[in-house]
């Protein structure tokens, strides 16, 4: 019996979640036989079994809303004002050449570091979570923007120019659709930077969600409730992930 | 089959008496500034398309065919000579000419039927009527069954006749092709260059079609303009005296080798030329 009569190895889901039942089982392994320090890593059993805890007795699942409404929110600004940049730099090519190697400086700069003059400026509030996490997602979307405008096929936008469409039925018919999967790409991207931003900032200010709960959990050495909470860090991420995707496919069916 | 007198070494295109010329070209020239200098890609290129006729524009590589191809289509502006569509000076894209490009210029993001919609969306037409006109264009260059289909899904020659099709969409006056089999194999280009011949019968389609292949001219033509190379100049109008309705059946004719043969007399020189100045370009950009 070949590949082909196997449920199994043709999902890709269930090779993922077997994929990650081996590496917990490798790793609860690992510590039981000494070869991992189980008071640095806790055992994975344990940290699933801290999830019902942490979710009666830490308010895990507001927190969970606290941080993927501050995603949210750093997602819903990238979009509105981080791919407008990234098309305006596109068509002010002289403020483009100009500014463009700084953008790209901007990525790589750990904005987290300054976040005591976001503090100054915002307060100690969500504000400041939020706008840090802007300031870290703003490069690579409106880097990515750019390049997916400047991938257009040139014989798109003639076939375009020939049937007279205007400026604007140009960016909207032809010039967006075609700059799409870039642009999604920037906004995955964008979106990992900003949450890292969020539950670091979080962290560092004690205060918020998931981010501070882990603060919390670590301070009270309280491991295996600590990396439970890091799974719903990465739920969020996984949801946002899932999410962006939908959107993609609903806008351009087919890449 | 009697093989037909060849047209002789007339460098303008003349039509017959009395008719109106609906692509009327006179003069074009067009040049480019480069770090070399002035380079001179066409020259004094003059002719005439009569309504219904299917023109080619032949010549070698970088004789400045899709530099004409542009200026017609509205893309380029001439540096000297003009261009008149049905009477009507081109100075930008015109709506009485559809063009059909080289590169494959489908949208990959919509379906078959949704790109020979494109223009008609773009002149705002009810979503209903647009799409029903798009079908019987769809039904005429033979992709019925493939309308829900995207662009991804087609072969190269499928997807050259969807832009045929969206160009057709577009009710043009004249259809304006830069080598638009130019990327498929013999086989196919001689079975679309059948299909064109079909749209050009059913519509009275005028068309021009520029190419680089010799075969592909003479089996569509009633005339055939040969270029020089650089700087482009007509040199040359053959008038294609093969009968008509024709189809791909026609290149095993005699009189078909004959002027596939003649052309290429005319061609070879002015492809070595070309194929020389590519050679020194190389060796000089290589030293370099």
């Amino acid at each position: 019996m070949g590949e082909r009569s196997n449920p199994f190895w043709r999902s890709p889901a269930l090779v993922g979640i077997a994929s990650l039942a081996i590496a917990f089982a490798a790793v609860e392994i690992l510590i039981h036989i000494g070869a991992i320090n189980r008071y640095i890593v806790p055992l994975p059993s344990q940290v699933l079994l801290a999830s019902p805890r942490i979710i009666a007795e830490e308010d895990v699942l507001g927190r969970f809303l606290t941080t993927a409404g501050e995603a949210a929110a750093v997602g819903l600004l990238l979009a509105a004002i981080a791919i407008p940049l990234g098309v305006f730099l596109y068509r002010a090519q002289i403020i483009c050449a100009a500014v463009e190697s700084w953008v790209g400086a901007l990525a790589a700069a750990p904005l987290v570091l300054i976040y005591p003059l976001f503090l100054v400026i915002f307060g100690r509030n969500a504000l400041t979570i939020i706008a840090i996490g802007f300031a870290a997602g703003l490069a690579p979307v409106v880097l990515k923007t750019l390049e997916g405008l400047r991938a257009t096929r040139p014989v798109l936008i003639n076939m375009g120019r020939s049937f007279k469409l205007s400026r604007a039925q140009q960016f909207w018919k032809i010039l967006l659709p075609s700059a799409l999967p870039s642009i999604f790409t920037g906004m995955r991207l964008g979106l990992i930077f900003g949450l890292i931003n969020v539950v670091g900032v979080e962290f560092l200010i004690n205060f918020g969600g998931l981010g501070q709960l882990i603060n919390d959990l670590a301070e009270r050495y309280d491991l295996p409730a600590m990396y439970a909470t890091i799974g719903f860090v990465i739920l969020v991420s996984v949801l946002f992930f899932a999410g962006l995707e939908r959107l993609e496919r609903w806008l351009r069916p087919v890449q | 089959m009697s093989v037909p007198a060849i047209a002789g070494k007339e460098t303008q295109a003349p039509l017959p008496a009395g008719t109106r010329p609906l692509l009327l070209v006179e003069g074009l020239g067009k040049s480019f500034e480069t770090p070399e200098g002035v380079v001179i890609a066409v020259d004094g290129v003059s002719f005439a398309v009569a309504k219904g006729e299917l023109v080619s524009l032949i010549g070698p590589s970088g004789c400045g065919k899709s530099t004409v191809f542009n200026i017609i289509g509205g893309l380029t502006p001439a540096s000297q000579g003009r261009v008149m569509v049905d009477g009507e000076a081109v100075s930008g894209p015109h709506a009485a000419i559809g063009m059909v490009f080289q590169e494959e210029s489908t949208l990959p993001w919509r379906t078959v039927l949704d790109n020979v919609a494109f223009p008609l969306e773009i002149q705002g037409m009810r979503r209903s009527e647009r799409l029903e006109i798009a079908m019987h264009f769809v039904k005429l260059v033979g992709l019925d069954g493939f309308e829900r289909r995207y662009p991804s899904e087609l072969s190269g020659g499928m997807r050259q006749r969807v832009s045929i099709a969206r160009a057709l969409g577009f009710r043009p006056k004249m259809l304006l092709m830069d080598e638009p089999f130019a990327s498929l194999d013999e086989q196919t280009r001689l079975l679309l260059g059948d299909k064109v011949l079909q749209i050009q019968q059913e519509l009275g389609q005028t068309i021009l079609l520029i190419t680089h292949n010799i075969t592909e001219a003479v089996q569509l033509s009633d005339r055939i303009l040969v270029m020089s190379y650089r700087p482009g100049r007509i040199m040359r109008v053959v008038e294609i005296a093969l009968p008509r309705p024709r189809t791909s059946e026609i290149v095993s004719s005699d009189a078909f080798g004959r002027y596939v043969a003649e052309i290429w007399g005319d061609l070879r020189e002015e492809a070595s030329r070309g194929m020389r100045h590519d050679e020194i370009h190389a060796l000089r950009d290589a030293r370099a």
